[in-house]
């Protein structure tokens, strides 16, 4: 395991030094500068911004400096906010950001998986169709569709919360976390169905059931374990994805947090920002990853027989 | 076994995480309106997240706000005329020739820390103002001051040339190259404000980005209000400075500014009673505001534009006729009321009509006939031959309604093929700035009340002319005479000509003249409406008043 574990960590440092690389060369070669604006500033002036964030310099110059000030764990100062290193930036925005999607796995996690077990007991019944239809709507459906969806009717409609904000005004968490987590749980949902229709089908659940065990113990003791295997082995990706997906949430709900320095960082040619967050994200995945491939072994006692064997 | 029990546990967990989640919100909170209403905070939709809060480097309008909440400079406006009113100067004096302002600054300004505010406060500032380190991007607004460009432009390295000088404690002169008659605007913009020498010095060099000076706690202002809170994407918050030497007359406690990048979020926080006022209103919305609740909407003339740059180095658009044919067959009216709808009126001058008494002669009106008989003498009769041609603007839905308005026209009226091209913000900018392009979309906000603002971008390869467009009497009109005017009357008579030479020769087409639109709680007044949105926070008040929502539901 640890022979494995070491390995994939191993495999990540390539990975994440072309994503930095590839990242760092092509936002410089995006036309438009961090300095451009509508309205024309005098040459000393971009001059002298340049010389302070080292754009004057030769580009494998920027490179390396970039490189080294990395290894120190530097992000560098922020170009859009200039009191602002993006350290600070993402120290700031990530936290918001791992509550809502923390928040927004917990929704989908015990909506989809609910869901989808249920559909699964009965397939091709109603039971099955409807909740499948609305997990089939809920991946169509976008959060910048959902969201504000659900402002009109619990926030301007009802009143039973607020249309934006996060840990302002009571209440004002629940909307976003509902709107982000919903196209996860939709996905989740099918996922469970599908792993809990293979695992119910297996010799050993028939022969649970042969034993004389009730229902809700063949299903929740003996089919979960196997069905929800699928579903585990997403859940890492999905983590990342939540926290690197965010932005359209934190959007419509005037959220601070990473999401949006990220996107906006890209409209703003923000380079440091950019690359800060880009290496950040990259490095999430990557761990999110191999979280979710151990835990996917630690479960699975097939895969975990054969990390034994070596093979 | 171990599964089950983790299993179960697991779903226990998530259940209790995400009830406690859900439960929070039952406790049926009060909103921002009526709390701010209560404890005189008001809560200010303010756009765009405030990208620092330094005066020397922000360049926005969201900046603006906050810091003339913060900081005072030595001339106010009068928010219904726009004209001069007493900031930190009590009075001021105009040598004759118009080139010489000597500020009597009041006795009683204090910095928020109690230190006093004196003429040596101001030339510091204006000196770190032009130091070229900063990257201060609105130095150029100091460029009617004698020697001030020379300056930045490291052309002279002594201060003392530069015409600011210190007479005594209180009083400051000020030279400038041109008698600029509206040099006493340029003062209460946010590049001219004063800042606190000792704070700055105690966080890092004078001209150092982005010190800590601007955090709240680091803060020292001389405005109504000194800075409590600011966290990124969230909100700034002020509280009113005890020290202002017209504290007596804020009437707020303090100001929340809410960023509100979202526009349709912005206009659900209004309705649900989370705003006094919005930046701007979708554009969507504006019907159904002005039928049903037409008491909250506010929209009045803004000093801007919207045109068009045409590339006049292009063989086929260098041709004057082509460029006057394209003005012509754009149905102004049209374009205002079916497509922008917002209350927009359409523009026939560059400059908006009644600029501080100034309007010019209308350069061209929509006359689609005489249009095609000036495209024909150009050598394209019903457009024949016409080159297709490219109609760029930065990606956003509004620019492109207009484009395809326009595109349509140019085809119905002079036989014309316009493809259309829209690109991303800052790509925009490179093409447009690089001459990368045949038509594109631009727009123009003054700078302050003065034709000049909207003329001096055009002269021969300014800065923002970016058309290519050159004519020597326009200089000359621009540079020489007008600032050397005597009155100013004279002086609008040769704008007037220098604009109808812009006009004739059409290196761009206005389309509309801005107008401003925000949502307004029926709570908040003193709120004056004008055309430079300026607000002056100290004359902002909260009464007592039924909340959105409430009235709603009546």
């Amino acid at each position: 395991m640890f022979r494995f574990i070491l390995s994939r960590l191993l495999q990540a440092i390539p990975v994440l030094l072309i994503v930095i690389t590839a990242t760092f060369f092509l936002v410089r070669a995006a036309p438009g500068g961090p300095f451009s604006a509508e309205k024309a500033v005098p040459p000393e002036v971009i001059k002298a911004l340049e010389a302070r964030y080292h754009l004057d310099q030769p580009m494998w110059q920027q490179y390396i400096g970039y490189m080294n000030d990395l290894v120190h764990g530097e992000f560098g100062p922020s170009f859009r906010y200039p009191g602002r290193t993006v350290n600070e930036l993402i120290a700031g925005g990530l936290p918001i950001t791992a509550e809502l999607a923390l928040y927004a796995m917990l929704v989908a996690i015990i909506i989809g998986v609910c869901a989808g077990v249920f559909a699964a007991l009965k397939p091709n019944t109603p039971q099955d169709y409807i909740p499948m239809s609305a997990a089939m709507l809920g991946i169509c459906m976008p959060s910048f569709l959902m969201g504000p969806l659900l402002v009109l009717i619990f926030g301007i409609g009802l009143e039973w919360v607020p249309v934006s904000g996060w840990g302002d005004l009571p209440g004002d968490k629940i909307l976003p976390s509902i709107t982000l987590g919903s196209g996860y749980a939709a996905f989740l949902a099918r996922l469970s169905r599908g792993g809990m229709l293979e695992v119910m089908s297996q010799d050993y659940i028939r022969t649970a059931r042969a034993k004389g065990l009730p229902e809700w113990v063949v299903v929740l003791k003996h089919g979960l374990r196997g069905g929800l295997i699928p579903v585990i082995a997403f859940l890492g990706p999905a983590f990342a994805g939540l926290l690197s997906g965010s932005f359209v949430v934190e959007t419509i709900f005037q959220i601070p947090g990473l999401g949006r320095f990220y996107v906006q960082a890209a409209f703003n040619r923000d380079y440091t920002m950019i690359l800060g967050t880009t290496v950040f994200f990259a490095t999430l995945i990557v761990l999110f990853n191999l979280l979710s491939d151990i835990v996917a072994v630690w479960i699975n006692p097939k895969l975990r027989h054969q990390l034994r064997e070596g093979r | 076994m171990f599964w089950t029990k983790n299993c179960s546990l697991i779903l226990l967990i998530t259940t209790l995480l995400l009830t406690t989640l859900l439960l929070s919100g039952c406790s049926g909170g009060e909103s921002n309106v009526t709390t701010g209403n209560r404890d005189g905070i008001l809560h200010w939709g303010n756009g765009t997240d405030p990208q620092e809060l330094d005066p020397h480097i922000v360049t926005g309008v969201p900046e603006h706000h906050i810091l003339t909440a913060l900081l005072e400079g030595l001339v106010l406006k009068d928010p219904a005329t726009l004209e001069p009113i007493p900031g930190v100067a009590e009075s001021w004096v105009i040598s004759d020739d118009g080139k010489t302002y000597t500020f009597q600054l009041r006795h009683n300004a204090q910095w928020s820390n109690g230190d006093p505010v004196t003429a040596h406060d101001f030339a510091w500032s204006w000196w770190r103002a032009l130091q070229p380190a900063l990257g201060n991007q609105y130095a150029y607004m100091f460029f009617p001051v004698k020697n001030a460009e020379a300056y930045l432009k490291q052309e002279i390295d002594d201060f003392s040339q530069v015409g600011v000088k210190v007479l005594n404690d209180y009083t400051l002169e000020v030279e400038l190259t041109n008698p600029t008659p509206y040099f006493l605007q340029l003062l209460d913009h946010y590049s001219m404000f004063p800042v606190h020498r000792a704070t700055i010095e105690k966080f890092g060099a004078p001209d150092e980005r982005g010190s800590l000076w601007t955090r709240p706690g680091n803060f020292v202002g001389n405005g109504p209000f000194r800075l409590t809170e600011w966290q990124l994407f969230k909100k700034v918050e002020v509280a009113k400075n005890p020290y202002y030497w017209d504290a007596a007359s804020v009437k707020l406690n303090g100001i929340r500014f809410h960023p509100t990048e979202n526009v349709t979020t912005e206009e659900r926080m209004f309705r649900s009673d989370q705003l006094h006022h919005t930046a701007s209103i979708p554009i969507d919305k504006v019907a159904t505001y002005q039928k049903q609740k037409p008491e909250l909407l506010r929209s009045h003339p803004y000093l801007g534009n919207y045109f068009y740059r045409i590339n006049t180095k292009l063989p086929h658009l260098s041709d004057k006729r082509v460029r006057q044919a394209l003005a012509m067959s754009i149905n102004g009216k049209q374009i205002v009321e079916q497509v922008t709808k917002g209350g927009e009126v359409p523009a026939y001058t560059f400059t908006p009509p009644d600029t501080l008494g100034y309007t010019a002669n209308a350069g061209f009106s929509f006359n689609p006939e005489k249009a095609r008989q000036l495209l024909a003498e150009a050598g394209y009769p019903n457009g024949e031959g016409f080159p297709v041609t490219e109609l760029l603007y930065n990606t956003s839905e509004g620019h492109r309604k207009i484009a395809v308005a326009i595109q349509q026209m140019w085809n119905q009226y002079l036989g014309v093929n316009i493809t259309l091209n829209n690109q991303d913000w800052k790509v925009y900018l490179n093409s447009v700035d690089s001459g990368d392009y045949t038509i594109a979309r631009a727009g123009w906000i003054g700078d302050y009340v003065d034709p000049n603002t909207f003329l001096d971008m055009w002269i021969t390869d300014g800065g923002n002319n970016r058309t290519g467009w050159s004519n020597p009497r326009y200089d000359e009109l621009i540079l020489k005479l007008a600032p050397k005017a005597g009155d100013r009357e004279t002086r609008y008579k040769l704008m007037r000509e220098a604009e109808a030479l812009l006009l004739e020769d059409m290196p761009v087409i206005p389309i509309y003249i801005y107008n401003s639109k925000s949502l307004v709680h029926p709570s908040l007044k003193g709120l004056e409406p004008n055309i430079l949105d300026y607000t002056l926070y100290k004359k902002l008040s909260l009464e007592q008043a039924p909340t959105n929502s409430e009235e709603a539901s009546h």
